[in-house]
């Protein structure tokens, strides 16, 4: 089958119950978030929310027969690379900015 | 063509289990670098499994080409934004615990290179 038709029952069951299983992940990865007592460990877990958000999507593309969610879930993988790098930067340095203090070289 | 929707439905499920399991590791184990490990499972078994499920799913069509390409991408991404967490992770000097104590100094990132 194509997501452009709606799937049979026994496929949109079997879709229910992944969908189901990451929808828990992305809970438990909430409660680690809410938990972490540093900041990588929210970073990790905002990370892995984004992981499952593409897997999410493409999931309820198929669940519903929309074939174009699919170009969101792409284009959401990429965003949360983005978002992820630019978070660590701000981690390190404090700064979004390109004015980062020089790295002293190593002997 | 039977054969092919079972084959992904064992796929599928077993990456929901994978995720599963991933997340509860997430919350459960002790410490942050530990914590990486669960965080890698979901990345690698559980979107692969899932994104290969639907590619049997959907056949020789075009959404199986941009699930490809999807999983491509995760395949780039995820690996390298875990090694610049980790990276950033040791050198703003977080120590991992340890079972016992260890004789080799680790190799603190924020105290040799970057002040």
């Amino acid at each position: 089958m194509t997501p452009d038709l709606l799937p049979s029952d026994l496929t949109s069951a079997m879709l229910m119950a992944t969908s189901v299983g990451v929808l828990v992940t992305m809970s438990l990865a909430l409660v680690r978030a809410t938990l972490g007592p540093t900041v990588f460990d929210r970073v990790l877990a905002l990370n892995m929310f984004g992981t499952k958000t593409v897997l999410l999507i493409s999931v309820v593309s198929f669940l519903t027969g929309r074939s174009d969610f699919l170009d969101l879930a792409l284009l959401y993988s990429l965003i949360n690379f983005v978002g992820m790098v630019a978070l660590l930067r701000f981690t390190q340095y404090n700064s979004f900015s390109d004015n980062v203090p020089p790295r002293e070289e190593s002997p | 063509m039977i054969a092919l929707e079972v084959i992904s439905y064992c796929f599928l499920i077993a990456g929901a289990l994978f995720s599963i399991i991933g997340g509860i590791g997430l919350v459960r184990l002790p410490e942050f670098y530990s914590r990486m490990h669960g965080g890698g499972i979901t990345d690698t078994m559980g979107a692969g499994l899932v994104i290969v499920g639907l590619i049997l799913l959907a056949g020789p069509t075009l959404a199986a080409f941009k699930l490809f390409v999807i999983l491509f991408f995760l395949t780039i991404t995820t690996p390298s934004s875990s090694h610049a967490l980790a990276k950033s992770a040791l050198s703003k000097g977080l120590q991992p615990e340890l079972d016992v104590e260890s004789e080799v100094e680790l190799p603190m990132l924020g105290e040799g290179i970057r002040q």
